[in-house]
């Protein structure tokens, strides 16, 4: 992996280690104090598990008081602050830094409310984003957002990367669906944003919080929006003989006024992998694969799966099968669910990328994906959220040769610049972090990011709070890594990723 | 720039009212004025200067010229236009191609006076007060892709851009909705669109009974049916005027127009509707209530105005804008009725309320009831010649510290409309 710059070690702080770690103690529990090697090993990476630093200590606070606590004294310390939910995140946004206080919210693990009448749950920000809806389910609510982490990810993760999933085309992500959140800036100053209302007045600082990559803020509570679940979902899985035709009928299927709760696509090199794999019986003949999943009353979602079937006729498809019921709509999912997973046992190690293009130049950005497959020599594999312009390639490498390592790196920025140059975006949903930080300046110029450190300078004025995230710190554009797993090891193997 | 050509670039600022015609325009005379450390005042075509602070700048920055539509593409479900474009040139154009603005723009020329006046997209993205249809799709804020403009010190800035998919730093689309043009100056703003529902009819359930209607929004808020605007309209007896008025703007074939009425609108396809209406007669168990439909014919023009205030026609008194949690309508109905003219919008969220000119005592009175129950007000539109001391928006210190460093980062010498929102800003 090539060499990432992190911010300039401050050897004062890490000399202080053990009067750090003794006045951390005074803040909680002495038991929620983490510093030697072996308690504090497992914090060392997250989600994009190529990057490892040791933090300076671990601390796992209790409430917000805390939080607040802990915070005023890094900061008028001048030592560094790393937030980290359940480290689930791919883009490196959690990683420690040597000199560093790692702030683990572990321990805010509860659900406070559940608000049927205000149709909201106040929940801690270390409850997992499925938690919440196991929470609200035996009335028939759910959570909306669903990044294909929900198993493990935490709420609190959520708000700070402004995760999406499957299921953002219709629902929207997290910034459309949370309410309000308490949190504590860096100089220990408690606030709450929003509440049970819709919207609130004066500045949009929720808006400006979630996504914000823990920079501006701990979040130690948040409020989600709950809504009632559909009365029926069915999908249809689709099959095209070209890569055209499946890209005309993502674009037919939405400008016919359709909004799809999901609209997935694969092509045939992940088609291939995962059928290897997972046994989802998906047809051999297709170029790509598109998986439209509907939701609404019973008659809308058929009169609408009617639509799709009827657009995906005139764009060529060469097979189909709708969902007559819940297990044959798992079914459909199974194999795109597996992607990452096969991928993972095709080569030794892969890269996932994360950007964001229109919808009408998805088979132009794949196209030039197979070329530049060709020009580094090596394999591809695409997965996209296609409703929404997000596509996912997964670069098939031999990490072991540094050749192709570095040639992998130099493909994964070229898909993303090409992503910006169709008008698309660097990140669609996993977040700039560390990985993506260099490239920021092909998507923004000087004054573009200046105004965005200005903000983050108004909020935390010593940089403390996970510095050396999302913004150059080169101000070039380097060519950086993506999602790295190598031999399958991935951070958390047991999470379906897709 | 040789010293001929930046002698000709020198912007004049020897006009009362600035009106650049284009972005680079607009960061000049930002430049300029930021050197001079001049406030300014931030126009579109003024329909909403009555919110808010009056502002007592010597200047105007008008963006009326900074119009046109700059890129409209259907299928990527996008609208790209330059901020000082009226509402209307693109309402026109999505509704030629059967897309809509999700967030239903409010015209609030009728509350203002009497008559159709919707003003510029940089205005309703400066304001973000959405439309009846904001517990369903988000408010303004949510269907912002992107924008251009100019911050304080005279810097063209942008974020987002043209995908609905993009956490690429700060989400800063959000941040400038309901800024009151503090912020920065738009010059660009890139919209989502939806398409059009197919149809859509709506119910009228009468009742006055506040239990029954709380109970009602409840039922529809909880409902899979996708109803997708709820509005409740109180009769007013003893208020002749009142009800004169109320009687003329909701005069349609299917409305009985005595007594209290729960209106909610149901859009899609015939099929769909026919089919959510049979459920939704069972789920708020209708069979018990009076109730009319008013087809697609009558159902447009009603949610338009319910949507635009025409209740408040013309007002010369103080119009108020409160958002409650959904839980707390009943309590509200009841502090307000009989007391205050009053409707409902949002399913039982969004509050407007008329109070009598020079009443302050009423609406501090109103102003504690929604703080303690955890909701928010607005004083949206002052009754002439009422100078209301107390703070038009609702806000703690905490957050106003916090809003006051974020004003700095982006106009560090409050340039842009000093004190329309917080005194302070």
């Amino acid at each position: 992996m090539t060499e990432l710059a992190l911010p300039q070690i401050d050897r004062t702080t890490v000399s202080k280690k053990s009067l750090i770690v003794s006045q951390l103690k005074k803040f909680t529990n002495e038991e929620n104090v983490l510093s030697e090697n072996e308690e504090i090993k497992p914090y060392e990476t997250d989600g994009l598990a190529a990057y490892k630093q040791t933090p300076l200590a671990v601390v796992l606070p209790e409430n917000t008081k805390e939080v607040s606590e802990i915070l005023k004294f890094c900061n008028e310390e001048n030592i560094k602050v790393i937030p980290r939910g359940a480290g689930t995140g791919l883009s490196g946004g959690a990683l420690p830094l040597q000199d560093a206080i790692l702030l683990g919210l572990g321990k805010f693990n509860k659900i406070l409310e559940i608000d049927f009448d205000n149709k909201c749950v106040v929940t801690q920000p270390g409850v997992t984003n499925l938690g919440i809806t196991h929470a609200v389910q035996h009335k028939g609510y759910y959570y909306a957002p669903d990044p294909s982490s929900q198993l493990a990810c935490s709420i609190g993760g959520n708000v700070a990367e402004n995760s999406g999933g499957v299921h953002s085309l219709k629902y929207g992500t997290t910034t459309n669906n949370i309410l309000g959140v308490e949190m504590v800036m860096m100089d220990g100053t408690i606030t709450r944003i929003g509440g049970k209302t819709l919207d609130q007045e004066g500045y949009d600082l929720l808006g400006l919080v979630c996504g914000s990559e823990g920079l501006l803020g701990v979040i130690t509570e948040v409020t989600v929006k709950i809504l009632r679940k559909p009365q029926s979902v069915r999908a249809a899985l689709i099959g095209f003989p070209t890569v055209e035709d499946g890209g005309n009928c993502v674009s037919d299927i939405i400008s016919s006024g359709i909004v799809p709760a999901g609209m997935e696509m694969m092509d045939k090199a992940l088609i291939d992998a995962t059928d290897k794999f997972s046994k989802a019986g998906y047809p051999k003949d297709a170029e790509v694969l598109m998986i439209v999943e509907l939701d609404g009353t019973k008659s809308e979602v058929d009169g609408l799966l009617d639509k799709v079937s009827e657009i995906a006729k005139q764009n060529n498809s060469n097979s189909m099968k709708l969902s007559n019921n819940e297990k044959e709509r798992l079914a459909f999912w199974s194999g795109r669910k597996a992607a990452f997973p096969a991928c993972g046992a095709m080569a030794p190690d892969y890269y996932c990328m994360d950007g964001s293009i229109p919808r009408g130049k998805l088979s132009l950005i794949l196209k030039e994906i197979n070329q530049l497959s060709k020009k580094y020599n090596l394999a591809v594999a695409n997965a996209f959220h296609a409703g929404d312009g997000n596509l996912h390639p997964l670069i098939m490498f031999d990490g072991s040769d540094k050749e192709q390592l570095r040639k992998t790196e130099e493909f994964g920025a070229e898909i993303l610049k090409a992503c910006v140059k169709h008008g698309g975006a660097l990140t669609g949903e996993h977040g700039v972090g560390i990985e993506k930080r260099e490239l920021m300046c092909e998507a923004f110029n000087n004054d573009d990011i200046q105004q965005q450190l200005n903000i983050k300078k108004s909020l935390d004025e010593k940089n403390l709070l996970n510095p050396g995230k999302v913004y150059p710190i080169l101000r070039k554009c380097a060519e950086e890594g993506r999602v790295h797993v190598h031999r399958g090891e991935e951070k958390f193997p047991d999470l379906p990723r897709f | 720039m040789s010293t001929e050509e930046k002698k000709n670039s020198q912007i004049s600022l020897d006009s009362e009212t600035l009106s650049p015609s284009t972005e680079k325009e607009v960061s000049e005379i930002v430049r300029e004025i930021y050197s001079k450390k001049l406030p300014i005042e931030i126009t579109g075509t003024g329909t909403k200067k009555v919110f808010g602070y009056n502002l007592q700048t010597a200047k105007k920055l008008s963006l009326s010229q900074l119009s046109g539509i700059i890129d409209y593409q259907k299928e990527e479900l996008y609208i790209k236009v330059k901020a000082g474009t009226p509402i209307e040139d693109i309402e026109k154009i999505l509704e030629e191609n059967n897309q809509e603005l999700a967030f239903e723009p409010i015209d609030f020329g009728y509350m203002i006076n009497g008559q159709t006046n919707k003003g510029t997209i940089g205005g309703y993205v400066a304001c973000n007060f959405a439309g009846s249809r904001r517990f369903k799709v988000g408010s303004v804020r949510d269907h912002i892709l992107g924008f251009k403009g100019v911050n304080g010190k005279g810097d063209i800035i942008k974020s987002g851009g043209t995908v609905v998919k993009n956490v690429t730093g700060y989400d800063l689309s959000k941040l400038i909705s309901g800024s009151f043009g503090t912020l920065v100056v738009l010059t660009e703003i890139t919209l989502k669109v939806s398409p059009k529902k197919q149809s859509q009819i709506t119910v009228i359930v009468y009742s006055d009974e506040i239990k029954k209607i709380s109970n009602l929004f409840d039922k529809i808020l909880s409902s899979s049916n996708e109803v997708s605007a709820a509005t409740f309209i109180p009769e007013e007896p003893n208020n002749k005027n009142y009800e004169h008025t109320k009687n003329k703007i909701f005069k349609f074939n299917d409305l009985d127009q005595e007594g209290s009425f729960l209106a909610f609108r149901i859009e899609g396809d015939k099929r769909s509707i026919d089919e959510r209406l049979k459920e939704l007669k069972i789920e708020l168990d209708l069979s018990n209530f009076k109730s009319s439909i008013l087809d697609v014919h009558q159902s447009v023009p009603f949610w338009k105005k319910v949507n635009n205030l025409e209740l408040f026609s013309g007002t010369k008194n103080n119009i108020l804008r409160a958002v409650m949690p959904p839980a707390k309508c009943e309590t509200f109905i009841k502090f307000l009725n009989k007391n205050y003219k009053y409707y409902i919008d949002w399913c039982g969220s969004l509050f407007w309320i008329e109070v009598l000119d020079k009443d302050d005592e009423k609406i501090n009175k109103i102003k504690n009831f929604i703080l303690e129950n955890s909701g928010y007000l607005t004083i949206l539109k002052k009754s002439e010649n009422f100078d209301f001391q107390d703070t038009l928006f609702t806000i703690d210190s905490t957050r106003l510290m916090i809003s006051k460093k974020i004003k700095d980062s982006f106009d560090p010498k409050k340039i842009f409309n000093p004190g329309r929102m917080y005194r302070e800003l």
